[in-house]
């Protein structure tokens, strides 16, 4: 499998993340050098082989639905690029 | 003072041979001269390091037997860790002006030990690398050769320890970041087993591979360290519930009879002769010292760096798209819509090797190749766990070289990544297998300092601290100094 300069800036709109003109070229050649790597999974037999996402094979831990955490708006929106009463602002969505 | 070890640190302010604050002002008054050269620290946390200091001094006099072995102790963090009130970068223009409001779980658990904090240290952006060289401030030196890479990417950490600049350090390792810089850099480093540590507040790559660990110069002070830095903690989905031991209390046991596996995947191709060398002459002296080696085979183990490059991307992809200039980190000038805001804040605050990273992930998780991708690569890993299972029915311990070569020239694989990746091929495995692996010195190769790696069963780190002591008993690779250095 591998991808090209169409490909990739479906990626990047994807993920939002730029695909300039300068650095285009270099992205696709490196993309599919890694592919090209990954590439190799595909020569394993892994029939009737279960998924493992968790090395431990952990299940999800429960708690009881208490509030635990007090509520620190404040400080938390000190670091916001913009906030205003207490939101968070970004540019215009709805006109 | 600063060839002290950690726990040598603790004996001489436990006998009052000299204070925290003595310590601490010794320490920082080094990173100040010496640091120039190596770029270990991104951020040095002075004032804050002597007010510690002088407040641990003072639970020392006034009842010295209850505080920990780390009262009044000086550590840095790697800049991955949240920190109350300091700038946490991750290494990345992203988090350049971030100081979050909170400690990670590590860090909160190292102050109630009473640590000195001096400060951050470099890495690889978001912790995606093998050389440092992706660090938004500049690339790490290697303490040992000023032109070669300190390994990555907890570069900063290995290369401050290496230098003296602090006795020990915190690390992370999603697929090496803690055991191969610990090779290049001469150093003593342990990934512990997943879970084993908190991740809460440490910057996530790939929550299912991140793992947060020690380094220092020695063992005994991995462990001296690992004992306050693991705990059960309910603020991490997937942190383990067993009880944490003392890492101390078995250090000097007897490893006689144990059993070492030694894979042959680890020494076929790729692997330099002169690591080979040194990584043999240190299982010849475990031998000696009573264990038995035994050849074993990890069948999968060429699947381990496709599979990683799957499974890491496809998590840091979705991890980092919490990165979008809304509620904190950077956000670009005038964006004129929402859309800009994202495009230009995740394209001028990431750079190359994430960007690379995250368009990976992206294209294995999309539409059609998620089955052939994504499960795959999570077949693959229950095979290459498998693989370490039943090499675990047969013996104690796995023993290899940590990775295959010694530390190479800055720009040597610029534009080729997977060259990069291969770095890391003999320390994969046991990220996507949860095991603890960990690297010591094992030798030195034109001034090059060569890292034996052990792998552990799952919550084994007792006895690879056990076996890892016991050699450095017997040997001297991790007191060896780097040239120049004082």
């Amino acid at each position: 499998m591998s991808v090209d300069r169409e490909d990739i800036e479906k990626l990047g709109e994807l993920a939002r993340i730029d695909i300039s003109d300068e650095n285009a070229k270099s992205s696709v050649k490196s993309i599919n050098d890694v592919l090209a790597l990954v590439e190799q999974l595909q020569a394993a037999d892994t029939a009737n082989i279960e998924p493992l996402a968790n090395p431990l094979e952990a299940r999800q831990r429960l708690r009881p639905d208490e509030v635990s955490e007090t509520n620190r708006r404040e400080e938390f929106q000190a670091i916001a690029p913009a906030t205003e009463e207490g939101l968070y602002l970004v540019p215009k969505v709805i006109e | 003072m600063h060839n002290l070890t950690l726990a040598e640190l603790s004996a001489g302010l436990d006998a009052g041979q000299f204070s925290s604050v003595e310590v601490t002002q010794h320490f920082l008054a080094r990173i100040k001269r010496l640091d120039g050269n190596y770029n270990s620290f991104i951020t040095v946390t002075e004032e804050r390091a002597l007010a510690q200091a002088s407040k641990a001094d003072k639970q020392r006099s006034a009842d010295a037997d209850s505080v920990s072995a780390l009262c009044g102790v000086p550590i840095a963090h790697k800049d991955i860790f949240c920190t109350a009130g300091v700038r946490t970068s991750c290494g990345s223009k992203m988090l350049d002006n971030f100081v979050p409001p909170y400690d990670a779980t590590v860090v909160e658990n190292l102050a109630a030990a009473g640590v000195v904090v001096l400060g951050k240290t470099n890495m690889d952006e978001f912790a995606m690398g093998s050389s440092n060289e992706t660090s938004y401030y500049g690339p790490v030196k290697n303490p040992w050769h000023s032109d070669c890479v300190p390994g990555g990417s907890s570069g900063g950490s290995a290369a401050a320890v290496a230098a003296r600049l602090t006795p020990a350090a915190t690390a992370t390792d999603t697929g090496g970041s803690i055991r191969q810089p610990a090779a290049l850099c001469g150093i003593t480093g342990l990934k512990p087993t997943y879970g084993r540590v908190s991740r809460w507040g440490m910057i996530a790559f790939a929550s299912s591979l991140d793992q947060g660990g020690p380094m220092a110069r020695t063992a005994e002070d991995l462990a001296l360290m690992l004992n306050h830095m693991a705990s059960f903690d309910t603020k991490d989905s997937t942190s383990s519930e067993q009880s944490v031991p003392d890492y101390c209390a078995g250090l000097s046991q007897d490893i006689s009879g144990m059993t070492i596996g030694v894979p042959e995947e680890y020494f076929g191709e790729g692997l330099n002769p002169v690591t080979e060398q040194a990584v043999n002459a240190a299982l010849a002296e475990l031998e000696k010292q009573g264990a038995k080696l035994k050849a074993i085979s990890l069948p999968h183990s060429h699947l381990s760096v496709p599979a990683y490059y799957v499974i890491a991307p496809a998590e840091a992809s979705a991890n980092l798209s919490r990165f979008d200039g809304s509620r904190y980190g950077y956000r670009c000038e005038n964006p004129v819509d929402l859309r800009d805001m994202y495009m230009r804040s995740r394209s001028e605050g990431f750079g190359d090797e994430v960007k690379r990273r995250i368009l990976v992930g992206a294209y294995c998780l999309s539409a059609g190749y998620y089955d052939a991708y994504y499960n795959k690569a999570m077949q693959i890993r229950r095979l290459i766990k498998e693989d370490f299972v039943s090499a675990f029915r047969d013996v104690d311990m796995i023993a290899g070289p940590t990775c295959p070569n010694p530390a190479f020239e800055f720009g040597a694989k610029g534009d080729d990544p997977v060259a990069m990746y291969l770095e890391d091929i003999y320390t994969i495995a046991t990220n996507l297998a949860g095991l603890p692996g960990m690297s010591l010195p094992c030798g030195l190769v034109d001034d090059k300092p060569v890292g034996l790696q052990l792998i552990g069963n799952y919550f084994d780190e007792g006895r690879m601290l056990n076996v890892a002591h016991r050699y450095q008993q017997a040997s001297d690779w991790h007191s060896r100094c780097a040239p120049g250095i004082d």
